[in-house]
């Protein structure tokens, strides 16, 4: 594996004498997309600016491409795109004047920096906005200009906060696709979100942050079996027998919920096949029988409904 | 912990795009006329009534600067600026901070390689910058207009005097965005800033003037002899001194009155306590002072009012450092 390019070592803030974070370890790898999930308040932010270098920690150590984002900022912050929650430009300026004014203190020459914006523009899109001024600007527009800012300083890593909160769903899924493009380019991304279904299905890895600490990290798939106590999940739909009743008698079924039109089954294996095979030979009518990967937002709830103490 | 790289990093570029900024800003267009009319009105009045009163006076240009009507409620350009100057600084500064909080740029500009130190600076280059030119061209109009209409050149040492007017004036314009910019640094509302700092200006403006006499006769000890003759003890008189030049605009006042007015007398007839620190030095009275004589003795209030810009900043620079950055 190679060396990470975000290594977080015993990271710990307090804020007088409440810990936002809290003693957090995480790595993450150049070319892959990894999300900072949890309630509002549980750290994700603060970890985010201690990366930065914006804010100085109480303890631990971070290390971004090898720098230290305290002792050396200018270093990191000339390597690392930051996309911030809710993230405001000029709004009397165009959106070029906007990111010159960025690229400019990046420390790019005048003509580099406009090249750089507008091949940077293309890609989010936003081409034929590229002199109005920003108060025109819907909401997915701002961020895609935010994610413009990242394309055209040449980010090794981008740190997004909240990219997709207020947008609407046309908006948030070409957020993503932008996203997944970064990915391509071979820029390691760091996320925080608190929509579920969205991050994961852009993340390679989560973190689950609660309290100031990662309560979990891995995969989601590794979460799910982790949290759910089982790695397979499906979604039948069928009529003319009990199929709950089916569904239980099969080995393996850890679980079966009614869900909607349908019933939710979570397993230890792959149990396709026998569910098929059950539903039919039982003299239903099978209409419908999907794969679910366990959703993040199952694990996430599941999670705190256990640590409700502790939450 | 030392960190590395320059403080100065972007600073350049900080202060070029708020320099822009203000330039091409509404709200300086409105600033600028608002001192242009008032400069020009000002000059207008002194320039006919000049004219009428032929003076014996040497120093004839600077009046341009001082004149004030006898029983006249429209103040002298000094007068003038020393209202107008505060109110443009704080213009332009009360939201040079908070502003960039609330627009939610603040994170991502941070999130540049540079300091805040660049940040800061830069704003406040810009607004000095923006002032300074303001100054300059008001000052210029002023002489322009003195030259065409009075018809008489300014000897090289009224240009020098004119000149280190002018260098108080902006430097007395440096303490008011100073202390604009502490508010916008402390206060998140850019109404909540833009209040305090006017607020501040009036207290020191109307009200300290009132308080000053009060506090000098409850803490100094009177002296009877003098107060038969209806004068002030010395301790009274470095007190009644010491307070009234808390207000940058008395200080700025008083270092304007030793530079315009070269006659000691005319001095100490409109300014009795400049009079007294006159005597103090020994200076001979009647004659013109030399000019470096003049600098030498407004000097301590210019270096005040340096040292107020300077402090006020770094105090404004020590509260931003430790801020938090998430909005």
């Amino acid at each position: 594996m190679t060396e990470p390019v975000i290594a977080i070592r015993g990271l710990r803030k307090n804020y007088g004498r409440a810990a936002a974070v809290d003693g957090i370890d995480l790595d993450i790898h150049r070319g892959e997309i990894f999300g900072l999930l949890g309630p509002n308040g549980a750290g994700k932010t603060t970890t985010i600016l201690m990366v930065l270098g914006l804010t100085e920690s109480n303890g631990g150590t971070v290390r971004v491409l090898g720098e230290d984002p305290i002792r050396n900022p200018l270093a990191v912050k000339r390597r690392v795109g930051y996309l911030p929650d809710a993230v405001g430009f000029y709004d009397n300026l165009s959106a070029r004047e906007n990111l010159l004014y960025t690229l400019r203190l990046a420390g790019f020459s005048h003509a580099e920096a406009v090249t750089r914006i507008e091949n940077a523009m293309a890609r989010v899109r936003l081409s034929d906005v590229l002199t109005h001024k920003v108060r025109t600007f819907s909401r997915g527009m701002r961020q895609r200009l935010g994610i413009a800012e990242i394309i055209a300083k040449g980010a090794e890593i981008a740190i997004l906060d909240e990219p997709t909160s207020g947008l609407d769903p046309h908006a948030t899924l070409e957020l993503l696709d932008m996203i997944r493009d970064l990915k391509a380019d071979g820029v390691a991304v760091l996320l925080s979100s608190h929509l579920l279904d969205r991050v994961q299905s852009i993340c390679d890895r989560v973190a689950l942050f609660n309290r100031g600490l990662i309560a979990m990290q891995g995969t989601v798939k590794a979460l799910g079996e982790q949290v759910l106590g089982a790695s397979h999940a499906a979604h039948v739909e069928a009529d003319g027998v009990d199929v709950a009743a089916r569904l239980q008698d099969i080995a393996g079924v850890r679980k079966v919920e009614a869900d909607g039109r349908g019933w939710k089954l979570t397993a230890d294996r792959d149990v396709m096949a026998d569910v098929a095979q059950a539903i039919v030979q039982g003299g239903g009518r099978l209409q419908r029988l999907a794969t679910a990967e366990p959703s993040l937002e199952a694990i996430y709830t599941r999670y705190f409904e256990e640590h409700k103490d502790a939450a | 912990m030392r960190r590395e790289g320059s403080p100065f990093t972007g600073l350049g570029v900080v202060f070029l795009k708020e320099y822009a900024d203000h330039l091409s800003s509404i709200r300086m267009r409105v600033l600028e006329l608002l001192m242009v009319l008032a400069g020009v009105g000002v000059v207008v009045m002194v320039i006919l009534n000049v004219r009428k009163t032929v003076q014996r006076d040497d120093f004839l240009f600077l009046n341009l600067f001082l004149y004030q009507q006898e029983d006249s409620a429209v103040p002298s350009l000094l007068g003038t600026l020393s209202i107008l100057v505060p109110l443009v600084a704080i213009g332009l500064g009360f939201d040079a901070i908070n502003s960039e909080f609330n627009r939610r740029t603040m994170s991502r500009i941070l999130a540049q390689p540079i300091y805040r130190d660049a940040l800061l600076l830069g704003k406040f280059l810009a607004g000095l910058c923006t002032l300074a030119t303001g100054l300059t061209a008001l000052w210029l109009l002023i002489v322009g207009l003195g030259l065409i209409t009075m018809g008489v050149p300014p000897s090289s040492e009224e240009v020098a005097r004119g000149v280190a007017f002018l260098m108080i004036a902006i430097a007395f314009a440096g303490v008011w965005l100073a202390i604009a910019m502490f508010f916008s640094v402390v206060f998140r509302s850019t109404a909540t800033a833009a209040l305090c700092a006017l607020g501040l200006w009036l207290f020191l403006m109307l009200i300290w003037p009132l308080l000053v006499p009060i506090i000098v006769q409850m803490v100094a000890a009177p002296d009877p002899l003098a107060a038969r003759v209806g004068l002030l003890s010395d301790s009274q008189l470095n007190w009644f001194l010491g307070l009234s030049r808390v207000s940058p605009s008395s200080l700025f006042t008083d270092a304007s009155l030793v530079v315009l007015q070269p006659q000691p007398e005319a001095t100490i007839l409109r300014n009795p306590t400049i009079g007294m620190l006159t005597q103090a030095q020994g200076m001979v009275r009647g004659g013109a002072l030399p000019l470096n004589e003049s600098l030498l003795l407004a000097w301590p209030p210019i270096t005040t009012l340096i040292a107020a810009v300077i402090g006020v900043f770094a105090f404004t620079y020590v509260i931003f450092q430790r801020q938090e950055v998430r909005a």
